[in-house]
């Protein structure tokens, strides 16, 4: 039953509106902290600005260089187009260095601001098939808009997530429709954008391949060349001035700069946390049974220094091993888009591969969560279980970020959003998935998958998310206040590395949880 | 995700039954039912979060004053009146003295104000005793000064609301009144605590609609106690309350109980001061600062606004000017006053507070912008009923706050709690209810004047003005709000009437039976 939307201009006008409401907020926010990626982005976008085209992979004026693809510096350009006519200084390599004017400021900000755009209307595109009902799209819309990890990250701490995640969405769009060859170009130009958005490109190939290329020997080869010509349009026209100027070797190490450590300064909440700790116990364990343990010398985030390990007791981690990792975790869902390429898997094995990398992948940073936890907002409401694993990966996900914001002054902001997004999540999923004893079909109104008739279409937290909640908030606590009435100023670092280990678990669970429903699937 | 909150349900299907796929429920229908159709506790919370967020949010940009030596601004204000309470004995707190110099933001509020300051900064004391020291902190200036007691008025907003109508309009309705932007702007912006005093009589409004006349004049007495400006809604608190005591049986009795209370409250909260004659009036003249002068800057009052033409200052002594201005404010409550008396009905009350604050701001002594808080208080209790007078109301208030604000570098939040209003506002609904506006006549009023107030804004943003007229501009907007206020208040005073007329054919259809 494929109800087309009654009238479909209230709806367009619909998105707008919890669009236009966050970027009011947003507006609100923009004298709050800002992390160096201001200065980074600043630094981008005089370097695009004054220098030419050869240069930009090549300057060294700031410890910031530029790390971004192509199309990010492009954007830069485009950028400092305007900027320089709103305060030249801004967009003057030297003049420029950690310069942040009022004005300077609220170009920044609007312009991540403004390029949200995008993300708005990918949402809307997301939403527009038939199998949602307004109060679905509504809530899916605020889920992804209003996303407190977005806010942070982009409104506070400074990024421009917001866009790239709302090319992604586009492209999982697309593809959900079947349109596959626009669907393969938009995430061609996404990984020109920003290529940390790559470790889902197995996934897509084998989709593309499976499901685009199909139909016979000729007619499938023709349109993998016809695939093939224009993700190759796409990357000529990034990196071919580059490559004009025989600067490709310079773009391709700036880009790569695998000189950083297996983590990141505040450990990302993925795997290689548990290898550190299991290296220390085992350390410490051995050298109170009378062994002789050297401590390491290098750091976990420092990089890799000559030929020293950080790790005491258990083998060291290089890039390649994460690397194989990565792919052998995405192996499952790879066979299975192999196997049975349909459109509707494809936004969970998207989500799935970025959840691989963020927890395998060499450096990873914490606001790669988001990366996964956007797109995976959209398939929230198929069922209550996607609805329940929805609720509590994005509060992780969530509280994972919270260390990026570390002044006084917008804790409680940030403590409200999660509070609120969590609230909202709540109403919303148990709304939408009621407790009554219902039989069938209140899962997805006219949706075209009501596959698992079996189970009940309830949204519990259950017993271990509600401990697992308190567990949070228990952690929140001890970091915010007892941490230091027992240690003082001793073990700073012990809230932070708590925060981190019990995301972690969260997050290890959400990947269980995907690779289950993904192997079960059928 | 707040935008949940919006509302209203519509009319027809609660969506959520659990009956077998029917046709897609109306496009328009009720999508903000997963929160409302909870209990109003679900939609509350998701509410007030959303407005403390926004309060949060607005109290990250600058406040009045901030790192301008050596007056500062309020924010300085409520830290030195900190200072003041914790160090010296409540006697000294109104006093002039070697340790307490009035000049220097001397204390101007009720007693109240400072129990209240006395209580914070005690707490104050206790995590930053720098903050507090006397004389040394003076521009101390950190975060720690922060308390929102909004919760206060959030909470009473709570209870106020419980009572009336539907689930989904109700939560419209909490929306506008905890959003109201103005409010916002001044308490979490330009930093004052309007939000105790207001949230105060929110709660006495709320206990006299549900006819515990006794606690109400409690609350209004201590809202009183915190700024006097809550005078400004004494004459219908006055006038509703007598009204409804003389159609009680033993209006005698029930009066005395009233003034049992009044008295009881403020020998209690001035317990203090009581001792001496001297004591109260020390601190009554420190409350009056009739020393000011009529008006101040450019506030879009009656005396302000005529000044233009007429020079009141030089025309006037201080003291006949007193005595003008409380004519005229008396004279312009009147009509509101004796229309609660004779018919005390719950709806007359809230347009009689604003009847009378609007007065009040617009005839009264020594006004300032901020005042206008207080006709958009009741004008947001009826917000619901009077959509189209309390938008247009904000609308202007906004305005007129412009240039205070703007003083204090809040054009950024001023323009984003604009839009959030006008959203929040227009927020999708499931019904189409007001599309029925008021007359078509005043929409295109409205659209013209709201036009004219972009264009100010605009205007007042980009162009600096000949030197010769350096406030121009703010003559402008003032004249401009200022006529705006006055048709506001023309337009409620007859609405006001009309319910009279209104309500005495049913009594009189009812005696008859």
């Amino acid at each position: 039953m494929k109800t087309p939307p009654p009238n479909n201009r209230p709806q367009i006008g619909g998105v707008w509106w919890p669009a236009l409401v966050a970027a009011a907020v947003k507006l609100l926010l923009i004298p709050s902290y800002r992390s160096t990626d201001f200065e980074v982005h600043r630094h981008w976008l005089a370097l695009t600005h004054s220098l030419p085209l050869s240069q930009w992979y090549s300057d060294a004026t700031s410890e910031w260089t530029l790390d971004y693809p192509p199309f990010f510096a492009y954007f830069e350009k485009f950028l400092s187009f305007f900027a320089s006519k709103v305060d030249p200084t801004m967009a003057d390599v030297h003049r420029g260095l950690n310069y942040a004017s009022p004005p300077a400021i609220l170009f920044q900000r609007l312009s991540v601001i403004l390029s949200d755009v995008v993300l708005v209307y990918a949402s809307h595109r997301l939403t527009k098939g038939g199998n949602f009902g307004c109060a679905q799209r509504l809530l899916i819309w605020c889920l992804v808009i209003w996303s407190p990890g977005l806010l942070i990250v982009d409104h506070m701490h400074f990024q421009y997530n917001g866009f790239l995640l709302g090319i992604l969405l586009l492209s999982i769009s697309f593809l959900e429709e079947g349109r596959d060859l626009i669907g393969g170009f938009v995430f061609a130009v996404l990984l020109c954008f920003k290529h940390l958005f790559a470790v889902a490109a197995p996934v897509y190939f084998v989709y593309l391949f499976r499901h685009y290329c199909n139909g016979g020997l000729v007619k499938g080869f023709a349109r993998l060349v016809v695939m093939g010509s224009a993700v190759l349009a796409v990357f000529a026209a990034a990196y071919g001035p580059f490559w004009y100027y025989g600067q490709i070797q310079q773009v391709l190490h700036r880009m790569f700069p695998f000189g950083r450590g297996l983590c990141h300064a505040y450990w990302a909440p993925n795997f290689w946390v548990f290898y550190i700790i299991l290296d220390k116990c085992l350390a410490f364990s051995l050298v109170k049974l009378g062994f002789d343990i050297q401590a390491p010398t290098a750091s976990f985030t420092g990089g890799l220094v000559g030929d020293s390990s950080p790790f005491a007791v258990l083998p060291t981690i290089t890039p390649l091993i994460t690397f194989v990792t990565v792919i052998l975790a995405i192996s499952p869902c790879l066979v299975k888009a192999w196997r049975n390429p349909q459109p509707k898997m494809v936004s969970k094995w998207i989500s799935y591969a970025y959840t691989c990398g963020f927890l395998f992948g060499w450096h990873v940073h914490e606001k790669a969560s988001l990366h996964f936890v956007i797109p995976l907002a959209a398939t929230s409401l198929r069922s209550a279980e996607d609805a329940r694993h929805y609720f509590y990966l994005s509060i992780v996900s969530c509280y994972s970020l919270f260390p990026l914001l570390f002044e006084a002054q917008e804790y409680p902001i940030k403590v409200v959003l999660l509070l609120l997004h969590s609230l909202v999540m709540f109403f919303g999923f148990s709304s939408i998935f009621p407790r009554s004893i219902s039989t069938t079909a209140t899962a997805v109104k006219g949706g075209r998958d009501n596959n698992n008739k079996q189970e009940t279409p309830t949204f519990y937290i259950g017993w271990f998310g509600k401990f697992y909640l308190l567990g949070l908030l228990c952690i929140e606590i001890w970091g915010q206040f007892l941490h230091r009435i027992v240690f003082g100023d001793r073990f700073p670092f012990l809230p932070l590395m708590m925060i981190s280990i019990y995301s972690a678990i969260g997050m290890m669970y959400s990947w269980i949880w995907q690779l289950r429903m993904i192997s079960l699937s059928h | 995700m707040e935008n949940w909150k919006k509302k209203k349900i519509g009319p027809n299907n609660p969506t959520k039954t659990v009956s077998k796929p029917e046709p897609e429920p109306e496009p328009n229908a009720d999508i903000w039912s997963f929160i409302t159709e909870r209990s109003t506790k679900s939609w509350f919370l998701c509410i007030s979060l959303f407005a403390v967020l926004i309060r949060l949010a607005v109290s990250l940009h600058p406040y009045s004053g901030a790192q301008t030596p050596p007056k500062f601004g309020d924010y300085e204000a409520q830290r030195h009146w900190m200072e003041i309470t914790v160090n010296l004995p409540v006697k000294e707190w109104y006093r002039n003295s070697s340790s307490n110099d009035l000049g220097y933001w001397g204390l101007d509020y009720p007693p109240l104000t400072g129990y209240q300051s006395y209580l914070h900064g005690t707490l104050l004391k206790f995590f930053d005793p720098a903050s507090v020291a006397l004389f040394t902190s003076r521009g101390y200036e950190s975060y720690l000064g922060y308390a929102d007691y909004s919760m206060l008025y959030f909470v009473t907003v709570y209870y106020s609301g419980k009572p009336t109508g539907d689930r989904s309009s109700m939560a419209w309705h909490t929306i506008m009144i905890l959003l109201n932007p103005c409010l916002i702007l001044i308490d979490h912006g330009h930093f004052q605590y309007n939000c105790i005093s207001l949230g105060l009589t929110v709660a006495a409004v709320a206990a006299i609609l549900s006819d515990r006349d006794l606690v109400g004049s409690l609350l209004f007495c201590l809202a009183l106690n915190h700024k006097q400006m809550s005078a400004y809604y004494a004459p219908a608190f006055f006038a509703y309350l007598f009204g409804k005591c003389l159609k009680r049986q033993n209006p005698i009795l029930e009066i005395s109980k009233l003034g049992l209370v009044v008295l009881g409250t403020f020998a209690l909260v001035w317990w203090p001061y009581l001792h001496s004659v001297d004591g109260v009036l020390e601190v009554l003249s420190r409350l009056a600062p009739f020393e000011r002068g009529i008006y101040e800057d450019y506030v879009a009052n009656f005396w302000c606004t005529t000044s233009i033409a007429v020079k009141w200052k030089r025309l006037f002594t201080t003291q006949s000017m007193k005595l003008l201005s409380l004519t005229a404010t008396v004279s312009t409550c009147l009509p509101s006053m004796i229309q609660l008396i004779r018919s005390p009905t719950r709806r007359g009350f809230l347009l009689g507070l604003i009847n009378c604050s609007l007065s009040f701001y617009l005839f009264s002594f020594q006004v300032h912008e901020k005042s206008i808080l207080l006709p958009i208080l009741p004008a947001s209790l009826l917000a619901f009923e009077e959509p189209f007078v309390f938008q247009w109301l904000i609308y202007y208030a906004l305005l007129s706050m412009f240039p205070l604000l703007r003083r204090d570098d809040l054009v950024l939040p001023y323009a984003a709690l604009y839009a959030l209003f006008v959203l929040l506002y227009y927020a999708p609904r499931g019904r189409k209810d007001d599309a029925k506006k008021t007359l078509s006549f005043y929409s295109i009023l409205q659209v013209v004047a709201f036009a004219c107030s972009l264009f100010l804004h605009i205007i007042y943003l980009n162009i600096t003005p000949p030197d010769k007229y350096p406030f121009l501009f703010e003559a402008v907007i003032m004249i401009f709000c200022f006529s705006q206020f006055v048709l506001i208040s023309i337009y409620l005073n007859t609405r006001q009437w009309a319910l009279t007329k209104n309500s005495s054919r049913p009594d009189t259809k009812k005696k008859r039976l």
